[in-house]
């Protein structure tokens, strides 16, 4: 049946991005719009007491002054999640278009309209806030201490979430003789996404509607938070998202587009601007959520597991936004992954004077995998296994069902995925080898594994839509709520669609732009949903299609439905293959018919209540040079089992580039702050160290393709887990080289000198 | 406040290959200037302090990042966007395609950028390494590719200029 | 847009004179990898800059009569690389420019704004440092020649006087004759990056190349300016080729250095750093000298 769906068709945006014509936010702004500049707060936690706004205003070009004293006291929420009708489930809404209590260093407190971006800048220089200022706490233990400052009253000692898991007798367990004890800390960084387009957007006024033209993930679900931010019908706003310069989660909350909104609603709806600089998005977008975990195993000395105990910490910094979702994904990996009889896990999400942190690629698991697989190459030299004979022994087994999502694993994704990579870098060769070196340069091998599931179900809702429309030439035009944003959905469901209706790939013309006044109902790009989700509504849609297409051509051939097929464009008689005309021809007579004029369209939602689980593992291999506190990453394999690949060209370049994040997050990004003031040290491209070209090796992805049962083309999730186990890959392979077990990453040449001295493998 | 006065300056140079004039106000950048008042908006903004190579174009033959390059600067200069590499007839250079064919864009913001780099290197006729070719392209981010489908595309197009087999890893 | 209150354009080294003369407040714009970058920050919004980005004059490279090595003050970071003089007489110079942040910035940064702002971390200041560099500055009076230890005021501050320009950066042959060296950067990560410490370090072998004539070295953030350290230099000068001498060399940099704990990094790690990087630094100077280790 499948002729596009397997190949490696090019993708439909590639013209147009090789050629500079694809057109992102601000390259579709009229350039007499008003320039918008946010006045950030200078203290991390306070109030600010007064604005003095005089010479701001007094600065030529200057429109207007909005400051937190007139900005609404509506509370709405940010989260890219699909909205809840049950007020339990509703995300925290504590967020404001510009605040009077100021929880970060570069909160919002004010905001400058003027005619040009020097104005807006010297408007916003020119301001004089007076702050009282609070204690700030940055550490997610001493935020949940009591006395700590308190940032949102209504969240005591700080904790904006908790959740557990409880197996069988932990407590009685552990007791049992015999059993060795391993313990670790687990900490990992805050980070930020560094898409290259920083998040911007424009709004204006347009027959009394409010139109944002948006760089975000997530059209849909950002008009209904500026309708509940600005208190607008959900349908006096429309959301406009063209192409955009990447997202990885940042832009899976609504960032400014409800102040965007605001501004314009208080300069009369004309056309207003508001750009992110690259300083704004490391210190006022969202970040990917440092948390500390806290790992306790008792192992028999056979290698088996008898109690596990998990403790979580995730930093949220100052504002909720994806809040709790993300540790929570964390913690219920632990138990699914090394299944234990007697399992006690917790995990807190807690407030912090930190930029607030929200979604970003892998939601949880990069965190939870870093601790999770350090600490099984921890406990496997407690133990004297290797680190594949221990995962081989303990990982989730075949037809392992987890009880709340229904998730199975179906095949033996694990072992097949690491023998690939086994084979790829030579492992258990180099394993041997590397083991017990001395020197100054060491190189050495590691393997992590990662757990992801696909899409939100049964957490939240799933559904998408998809409508498509017939062309006279019988091609067809397609909707989907769901976002390209660089990952290649649009290419994807191109090839879904081709092979569903039945014509050929060429006449498919995917809509990339999402206008919700026009695009059907989607939520959007995250949760590694794109495909699967996107799946459902497109071969429902492609089916309700058809039907209408064969029963015109019964109408205009007399054959019975029955005996009617569309096969690449043709309407066949299936008796006797023949073709009796073309797709083409029959939605042109359809369309100009005098007796039963049709226009051939159709429209689908789809609720989607299954999940999948993906899985895979990462290899690195490093060379590290102790004496100079460096590593470098020679080689690195990921392998994956997403399903059935839709598109293996695409598919592999989506695993480099997690795998590029994962090499960042192992080796060198963090934003730090000054624990003096809060304010972010390092929020620039140049001081943040993200890895450029010359820090990466050679990437090299596999796959193994097990159809995944409950997805219409056998895909499931691999947007995120690309960037989920390399870091920990990196993390053993170091200490296959050194012995040395780092408890951090990123893995930097401090890190090394730290640890180095304590092993005495440097002189202090 | 003072109301500032607006210093004008009339800059003539080469765009793509035609030549142009614009009086243009002396405190725009190039990037200000090319985006603005030619519409070459391949050249994108990223961080606009010369970090991430998004706003990369080539100014007699050498690279520069725009955005920290006063637009008065290109008084009498040569300067290439990627508009500029398009055939008459719509016809892409060697490059924009093995960008295509290696699947080296994604959301494809760094992409114009790279290309302009990738051109310069090109041009000069050399055989680079896999190394020497990484140090040259060294002043783009990516966070998308990996870096891994560029360097394919690049390596790709340098070979065939140079009428060689690529060698095999 | 940039926030500048006024930009003047030097179309001479004498046009500039006349420019800082007359604006003494402004700031003189060479590149723009600095200024321009500090302007969009806000640092320096509301300044006037004196461009003498177009000055051609003070652009290149040159052998003057003397033998003495002339680098034009404008000469971008690529083009002192991809110089045969440069290439010839003092390669580890290109070397160490070739590793300003990316290729970018290396066609725009110049030297003479590398040394201008006083920065420590530059990639170029420690070489020059090493190599006794002569810094020349033009003003009202006419000429001035300073040494580059000299010219280093304190951390981003040089002695640029009243309507002075920098013009170029000057190795005199004694300096460079027979002198081969090494440059390393520490840093963060391998492109787009400022130094954590940089270390420069040249020798000079006897002509059998057993023994060490002179040895210098520099480093870049291991104080506020960039420095020299006199006590390896002294314990190295005519000592015998050695691995030992490398070591005692390496260790005796910790006499003279000084850096400071940041969040950049701390000191003790930046201690350990510089002398392992001393050690190598000069074994790789050694080496390319033609001694035997």
């Amino acid at each position: 049946m499948s002729k596009s769906v397997g190949r490696s068709v090019t993708r439909v945006d590639a013209r147009e991005k090789a050629t500079g014509r694809a057109r992102y936010t601000d390259d579709l702004c009229g350039r007499e719009a008003l320039v918008v500049k946010i006045c950030h707060s200078t203290i991390a936690h306070g109030f600010v007491k007064s604005i003095d706004t005089a010479l701001a205003e007094a600065v030529p070009g200057v429109v207007k002054v909005l400051t937190c004293f007139e900005a609404p006291d509506v509370p709405f929420p940010t989260a890219g999640h699909p909205w809840s009708t049950d007020p339990s489930h509703q995300d925290v809404a504590d967020r404001l278009l510009l605040n009077r209590h100021v929880r970060y260093y570069g909160d919002e407190v004010a905001a400058v309209i003027a005619e040009d971006e020097v104005a807006a800048a010297q408007g916003v220089r020119a301001l004089k806030v007076e702050y009282e200022e609070l204690p700030f706490v940055l550490d997610v233990q001493e935020a949940m201490a009591d006395g700590a400052p308190q940032l949102h009253e209504e969240y005591k000692n700080n904790i904006l979430g908790h959740s557990d898991v409880r197996r069988g007798d932990y407590e009685a367990a552990r007791r049992e003789p015999g059993l060795i004890k391993v313990e670790g800390w687990y900490d990992t960084p805050t980070v930020q996404h560094c898409h290259i387009e920083n998040h911007g957007c424009f709004a204006y006024e347009e027959a009394g509607r409010m139109v944002v033209v948006s760089s975000t993930q997530i059209p849909h679900i950002v008009r209904r938070v500026v309708g509940q931010a600005l208190g607008m019908p959900w349908g006096k706003v429309r959301i406009i998202k063209p192409y955009i310069g990447g997202g990885f989660g940042n832009k899976q909350d609504a960032l400014y587009e409800p102040l965007c909104a605001w501004c314009s609603a208080q300069v009369g709806g004309r056309l207003v601007k508001l750009e992110c600089s690259r300083e704004e998005t490391f210190a006022s977008n969202r970040v990917r959520h440092a948390i500390r975990t806290h790992i306790i195993s008792y192992v028999r000395p056979d290698g088996t597991l008898a109690a596990r105990k998990f403790e979580s910490f995730s930093n949220q910094g100052a504002y909720a936004s994806h809040g709790h979702g993300v540790n929570a994904k964390g913690m219920n990996a632990f138990p699914q992954l090394y299944p234990c009889p007697n399992v006690e896990c917790d995990s807190w999400t807690v407030y912090t004077n930190r930029p607030a942190a929200g979604a970003m690629r892998g939601y949880g698991i990069p965190q939870a995998m870093f601790a999770g697989e350090s600490h099984i190459d921890d406990i496997c030299r407690a133990v004297g296994m290797t680190p594949l004979e221990f995962r081989r022994k303990n990982l989730m087994p075949v037809g392992y069902v987890d009880g709340f999502s229904k998730n199975e694993l179906y095949h033996d994704t694990f072992n097949q995925c690491m023998d690939k990579g086994i084979e790829a870098i030579d492992y258990l060769r180099k394993y041997e080898a590397y083991k017990n070196q001395t020197g100054p340069i060491r190189r050495g091998v590691g393997l992590a594994v990662f757990w992801y599931n696909t899409a939100v179900w049964p957490i939240s809702l799933e559904s998408s839509s998809c409508r498509m429309v017939l062309n006279q030439d019988g091609s067809l035009q397609f909707q989907t709520g769901e976002t390209e944003i660089g990952q290649g959905c649009d290419t994807a469901y191109s090839q879904m669609v081709a092979d569903a209706v039945g014509i050929p790939f060429e006449h498919v013309h995917v809509v990339s732009t999402q206008d919700t006044d026009v695009t059907p109902f989607g939520t959007g790009a995250y949760a590694s949903r794109q495909t699967y989700i996107g799946g459902f509504s497109i071969m429902q849609t492609a089916l309700a299609l058809r039907e209408r297409i064969l029963n015109i051509a019964h109408e205009q051939t007399r054959m019975p439905v029955s005996n009617l097929d569309l096969v690449d464009g043709q309407i066949v008689r299936k008796s006797d293959g023949r073709v009796l005309k073309s797709l083409g021809d029959l939605a042109t007579e359809s369309l100009y018919s005098l007796e039963h004029s049709q226009h051939i369209t159709a429209e689908t939602t789809a609720q989607i209540k299954s999940n999948a689980y993906s899985f895979g593992c990462s290899f690195a291999e490093v060379e590290v040079d102790i004496p100079m506190c460096k590593v470098k990453l020679l080689r690195m394999v990921n392998v994956h089992d997403c399903g059935r690949l839709i598109n293996p060209a695409l598919a592999e370049a989506q695993v480099h580039g997690g795998m590029s994040m994962a090499i960042g997050y192992g080796l060198s990004e963090e934003l730090k702050f000054d624990e003096k003031t809060g304010k972010p040290l390092n929020g620039n491209l140049l001081d943040y160290k993200l890895s450029t070209f010359m820090d990466h090796p050679t990437l090299e992805a596999a796959f193994v393709e097990n159809p995944e049962p409950t997805s219409p083309y056998g895909t499931k999730a691999l947007g995120e887990p690309p960037a989920c186990s390399g870091a920990p890959a990196i993390r053993n392979a170091v200490l296959n080289a050194t012995g040395v077990a780092i408890d951090c990453c990123p893995i930097t040449p401090h890190v090394f000198y730290r640890k180095f001295c304590e092993a005495g493998l440097i002189e202090e | 406040m003072e109301k500032h006065q607006i210093q004008y300056q009339t800059v003539h140079f080469n765009l793509n290959g035609k030549d142009v004039e614009k009086t243009v106000d002396v405190r725009a950048s190039l990037t200000d200037m090319l985006r603005n008042d030619y519409h070459t908006l391949s050249v994108k903004k990223g961080c606009e302090v010369g970090e991430c190579g998004a706003c990369n174009v080539l100014i007699d033959g050498e690279t520069f990042n725009s955005c920290i390059y006063l637009a008065v600067w290109a008084e009498g200069k040569r300067i290439r966007t990627l508009e500029g590499l398009m055939g008459p007839e719509g016809e892409l250079s060697d490059i924009q395609q093995a960008f295509i064919d290696e699947a080296a864009i994604q959301c494809g913001f760094c992409t114009p950028g790279f290309i302009m780099s990738a051109v310069e290197l090109l041009e000069s006729g050399r055989e680079y390494t896999d190394e020497e070719l990484r140090k040259l392209l060294s002043g783009h981010l990516c966070r998308c590719t990996g870096y891994e489908n560029i360097l394919r595309a690049v390596k790709k197009t340098m070979y065939r200029r140079l009428g060689k087999e690529m060698p095999t890893a | 847009m940039y926030d500048m209150k006024a930009l003047y354009q030097a179309k001479s080294v004498e046009d500039a004179v006349v420019l800082r003369l007359a604006h003494p407040e402004a700031q003189i714009i060479a590149g723009g990898s600095d200024v321009l970058v500090q302007m969009r920050e806000g640092r320096r919004a509301g300044a006037e800059l004196i461009s003498i980005q177009t000055l051609d004059e003070i652009r290149g490279v040159s052998m003057e009569d003397d033998g003495t090595l002339r680098i034009g003050s404008l000469t971008s970071f690529s083009h002192i690389t991809r110089d045969p003089l440069i290439q010839k007489y003092i390669r580890v110079l290109g070397e160490a420019v070739d590793q300003v942040g990316g290729p970018q910035i290396r066609n725009i940064g110049t030297i003479g704004g590398n040394t201008c702002n006083g920065v420590t971390s530059a990639d170029s200041a420690s070489t020059l440092h090493a190599w006794d560099a002569i810094v020349e500055l033009t003003g009202p009076q006419g000429v001035r020649r300073q040494p580059i230890a000299e010219f280093y005021i304190k951390a981003g501050q040089v002695d640029i006087r009243e309507g002075e320009i920098q013009t170029a950066i000057l190795i005199p042959r004694e300096s460079y004759e027979n002198c081969f060296g090494h440059y390393i950067k520490y840093a963060m990560r391998n492109a787009m990056d400022i130094a954590t410490l940089g270390t420069s370090v040249n020798v000079r072998l006897s002509a059998d190349k057993k023994t060490v004539e002179r040895a210098r070295v520099a480093f870049g953030v291991a104080g506020p300016v960039p420095l020299r350290a006199a006590h390896a230099e002294a314990l190295a000068a005519g000592q015998p080729v050695s691995l030992d001498l490398a070591d005692r060399f390496a260790r005796a940099v910790k006499e003279d250095i000084n850096p400071r704990d940041s969040w950049r990094a701390a000191k003790d790690f930046r201690l350990h750093i510089a002398v392992e990087s001393a050690r190598r630094a000069f074994i790789e100077s050694v080496k390319l000298a033609g001694g035997a280790l």
